[in-house]
């Protein structure tokens, strides 16, 4: 049975292979190519320009200042999206008053704040947009966040939201979170049902209260869990595109405040008609994202615990 | 987590380059790529049949014809409209396609050399005519110029249309656009909201300012603009400073010659205007985050005066405009006595570009379509389908029109010879939207003085025109 396991496994893997060889990796390929040459997209023909395109790319003022918010919104937003998800899983799962039969469980209606949490991931993130601009309405009445505060007397607080751009970018990072958050609730309460009890209620015995259990039990033994949805969640937020196209004022506004690298590829190609540069941008973008990831696996690299 | 799998990490990584070494070479089965091949160059005289008295063109009976129409404001139904009548002339079927998408949609097919034969270049999302112009890409128009009209066959199609029309469709010498509707930018009001607080429209800027206060002392906000597009403020901006400083020193602007905004009083004036303005609180709080929609909305539900907007406003904000609102349109406001150009002035230019693809099954048929779209019953069927003006001179006289419609008409009338007509914002979008979009709403929000706004707009003017990428027009006086 052992001779002939290759030919096997290369005779199944030959089609999909070839599929994913050119859907997915000469698109790739190709990019780098388009990338050495000033194509309009429009045209079947292009100049081969080699790495103007990149040089152009190091000298663009927009360029560093769209990267810049990507990377504000790689550091903050994983954070914050982990910190909550993890601090919910935490108090479905682990965190609740000791109850008759169960030392460990949940704080009462943990199923039902499940369902909440996860809602926002069943929605596309189109719609997502929308509403979340309609919250943001700036008009005293019409605008839920604003006639919200108004109802409470908070008026000193009412803004134009995404119109300000001091806190734009802050009210789009916000929806990011707010709209990923529910996917690591799950994650990590699937990743917490499979440690064993045993260590909890030894843990308790020994009294330790939640804050203990959460940092010395929890959290170590969640730390693969963690470090998988960090990389994750950081390709979420080098994207970003759909909440800024769509809520941003001006594609990128105020002034420039909530700009993001793929907005930036996107104008340039289709409203700016400079594919080569566009695809020197994407190649800039997968550059970051991969240090990021192997930056990511590099240092939080830990002990693999088995248990 | 438990580990269980017996899958260590190395093996995963040797497993992994296998695939990668064996997918490389699956690439090398491909035989096309992203950037296609190349459309071959004609003439535009494909399929083209014999011409006649009734067919002036020579389109082929039978022949195939492809149309590609914006859908968005306007509708597509004025263009299936004329296909029908196309389709009954010349035995065939037009195939119709109505969208939002249009650039994304024909981006590839003009890659591919297969695009459609008449497009309604429109919307957000549009191809860039600059590039596919300097391509050569676009059938040139002039043949159509010079058909007879369908109403009147001693007339030339050029001779029925406003002349900014012909203009305004030119990459350099080619004219390869149609802009086949009519916009009348300006101030929109409400004639009912003036007319009950017994208020005038402002002929001047210094009128503009008293009036807003006495406005705002109403419990109603002077202005509102969509801060999400802040280019429609600049439908006035830039129309007012061509008003106040003479269409010479515009067409500097439009042309991006140095010190073009910086060496322009008119600038200063205008500018320093909306900086008071702004200054003084007369914007809808919260216009620096409304979409156009919300800051339409807002005005007909008479939160406030005054909105920056073109004609289409009347069918877009249809739905929430109460009965009686009255909506009208008024000039652009005086400046001064040193004025370049006089009260009346106004902004009114063709819209809605149109273009026959020279890559096209069809050309000749593209263009014949349009002829057929500017006939007198067509232009009629567009003002009442959609409330809007056409390239076609006078074609609405005599018709009952709707309250917005019918007062832009009579600016137009009114304007005369006046009517300007502004390039900058159809030739350099990242400059006008982008750049200076940004500026505005800075401006306007209080947070930028007249003084930088006009020093970073000449800057990014001039690195618009340093920039070798960005395809460049010239404009004549």
């Amino acid at each position: 049975m052992r001779h002939g396991k290759y030919r096997f496994i290369v005779g199944f893997l030959a089609l999909p292979l070839l599929l994913y060889g050119v859907f997915v990796i000469s698109p790739f390929v190709q990019a780098f190519q388009i990338s050495t040459t000033e194509w309009s997209g429009l045209r079947g023909t292009a100049k081969s320009v080699g790495l103007d395109n990149y040089a152009k790319l190091l000298h663009s003022g927009e360029f560093w200042n769209a990267l810049r918010h990507n990377v504000v919104m790689l550091v903050l937003v994983p954070i914050a999206t982990l910190t909550l998800g993890l601090f919910f899983a935490f108090m479905l799962n682990v965190g609740g008053r000791a109850r008759r039969g169960a030392v460990i469980t949940g704080v009462r209606g943990a199923s039902f704040y499940k369902f909440v949490y996860f809602f926002p991931q069943v929605i596309s993130i189109t719609i997502i947009s929308v509403i979340w601009f309609n919250i943001y309405n700036p008009d005293p009445h019409d605008g839920m966040l604003n006639s919200l505060l108004g109802a409470v007397g908070l008026h000193s607080l009412q803004s134009s939201w995404l119109g300000a751009g001091s806190i734009a970018l802050a009210c789009i990072m916000v929806v990011m979170v707010w709209a990923n958050v529910g996917f690591y609730v799950v994650l990590f309460s699937a990743a917490m049902a499979s440690i064993p009890r045993e260590i909890y209620e030894a843990s308790l015995l020994d009294g330790a209260n939640r804050f203990h259990t959460f940092f010395r039990i929890t959290l170590p033994l969640l730390w693969d869990t963690v470090q998988t949805g960090w990389v994750y969640m950081g390709i979420i937020a080098m994207d970003a595109f759909a909440l800024v196209q769509i809520m941003s004022v001006n594609m990128g506004g105020p002034a420039g405040a909530t700009d993001v690298v793929p907005l930036r590829l996107y104008q340039t190609a289709f409203r700016d008609s400079q594919f080569g540069y566009a695809a020197a941008m994407g190649v800039a973008m997968l550059v970051v994202t991969l240090l990021f990831a192997v930056l990511t696996m590099r240092f939080a690299r830990r002990e693999r615990i088995e248990f | 987590m438990g580990s269980t799998s017996e899958v260590n990490r190395r093996d995963l990584v040797k497993r992994a380059a296998a695939l990668g070494i064996l997918a490389v070479p699956a690439m090398g089965a491909l035989s096309s790529c992203a950037t296609g091949g190349g459309g071959g160059s004609d003439d535009g005289t494909k399929n083209k049949g014999a011409t006649s008295a009734r067919n002036p063109l020579g389109v082929k009976n039978g022949a195939p014809l492809e149309a590609f129409i914006f859908k968005g404001g306007l509708g597509d139904q004025y263009a299936k409209d004329a296909e029908a009548d196309f389709n009954k002339t010349y035995g065939t079927t037009v195939k119709h396609t109505g969208t939002q998408q249009v650039g994304p949609k024909l981006q590839p097919r003009f890659a591919g050399g297969n695009p459609p034969d008449l497009i309604d270049n429109s919307g957000a999302d549009h191809l860039d005519m600059n590039k596919l112009s300097a391509q050569g890409q676009l059938q040139d128009l002039t043949p159509l110029l010079d058909a007879p009209s369908m109403d009147d066959p001693k007339k030339k199609v050029r001779d029925t249309l406003y002349p900014s029309t012909i203009e305004k469709g030119k990459h350099k010498d080619t004219f390869d656009v149609f802009y086949y509707a009519f916009t009348v930018y300006g101030t929109w009001y409400s004639g009912k909201l003036l007319k009950d607080k017994g208020w005038a429209y402002p002929a001047s800027f210094d009128d503009m300012i008293t009036l807003c206060a006495e406005i705002k002392k109403a419990g109603i906000a002077p202005w509102t603009y969509p801060g999400k597009y802040p280019y429609y403020v600049h439908f006035n901006i830039f129309a007012q400073i061509a008003k106040i400083g003479g269409l010479d020193k515009w067409i500097a602007i439009d042309n991006l010659e140095p010190n073009a905004w910086t060496s322009n009083d008119a600038v200063k004036q205008v500018i320093g205007h909306y900086e008071e303005l702004a200054a003084k609180g007369y914007f809808l709080e919260g216009s620096q985050g409304l979409t156009h929609i919300q800051a339409q909305t807002a005005w007909t539900r008479g939160k406030a005066a005054f909105i920056p907007n073109g004609s289409w406003v009347e069918n877009e904000a249809a739905p929430t405009t109460p009965a009686d609102f009255g909506m009208a349109v008024g000039p652009l406001f005086d400046g001064g006595s040193g004025d370049k150009m006089p009260h009346g002035t106004l902004r009114a230019e063709p819209s809605e570009p149109f273009i026959v693809a020279k890559g096209g099954k069809n050309p000749v048929g593209g263009m014949e379509l349009l002829r057929i779209m500017l006939s007198k019953k067509h232009a009629q069927n567009f003002a009442t389908k959609v409330k809007s003006l056409t390239s076609v001179q006078g074609a609405t006289d005599g018709m009952q029109l709707s309250p917005g419609l019918s007062s832009a008409a009579r600016a137009v009338k009114e304007g005369g010879k006046n009517l300007l007509m502004i390039q900058l914002q159809e030739w350099y979008p990242k400059l006008t939207d982008e750049k200076l979009g940004g500026l505005t709403s800075q401006l306007l929000t209080g947070d930028m003085k007249a003084a930088d706004w006009i020093r970073k707009a000449q800057q990014y003017a001039d690195e618009t025109a340093k920039d070798s990428s960005v395809t460049k027009f010239h404009r004549g006086s």
